[in-house]
């Protein structure tokens, strides 16, 4: 279990790369959708490694936030406001 | 049985994972990044979350193991979607290798790709 977190935990370090020295602001974005699905999954295994169902609940924000991040940032990119 | 069958399954997950922050890291220019990237961090951690409904069966925990994973596997095509198609309407060019931009011709006009 150890083993699966430390290399979900080095996915997340060659994210944090990307977000370092990403060219444009797109990459950077989408190292940003990468690493929060990565702590999703590093949050799941944290509950069933110690037994608390109420990190799920966790998890299920963390994927709904990384989501309207995203598409917040979607809609600056395509030159829109966000009432459109 | 069906418990070595979860494990298995959060195994190829978290190959997957890490199959695709490598090529995060390799691929050349953004739309490439989010092609191999997305695809293999969703089946990624759907799988994990899969794997986890497979151990704890019907209990609180695989019951939101299972609803976190469905919720995955449909918000995160929909926003690689509208990140890409954000990019291309922001500027974004492609690499100077690639062979054809179909969007960029017909939606924006002229030719998008970078110069050889």
């Amino acid at each position: 279990m150890i083993v699966m977190i430390s290399f979900l935990a080095l996915c997340a370090f060659l994210c944090f790369y990307r977000i370092l020295l990403g060219p444009t602001i797109s990459d950077r974005m989408v190292a940003v959708d990468i690493m929060g699905i990565i702590f999703v999954g590093i949050t799941a295994l944290m509950a069933v490694l110690f037994k608390l169902p109420y990190l799920l609940d966790l998890a299920i924000a963390l994927t709904i936030l990384s989501f309207i991040g995203v598409l917040a940032l979607a809609k600056y990119l395509g030159k829109r406001r966000l009432d459109d | 049985m069906i418990e070595t069958i979860g494990w298995i399954i959060i195994w190829i997950g978290i190959a997957f994972d890490i199959l695709g922050c490598l090529g995060l890291i390799r691929f050349p220019d953004v739309y490439n990044r989010l092609q191999a990237s997305t695809k293999c961090v969703t089946l990624g951690t759907f799988g994990i979350m899969i794997g986890i409904f497979l151990i704890h069966g019907f209990t609180p925990m695989g019951i939101k193991a299972l609803i976190c994973g469905l919720f995955i596997l449909l918000t995160s095509p929909v926003g690689a979607h509208a990140l890409m198609r954000g990019s291309i309407i922001f500027g974004i060019k492609l690499w100077k290798g690639s062979v054809l931009d179909r969007y960029g011709k017909e939606k924006l006009g002229g030719e998008r790709i970078e110069d050889r």
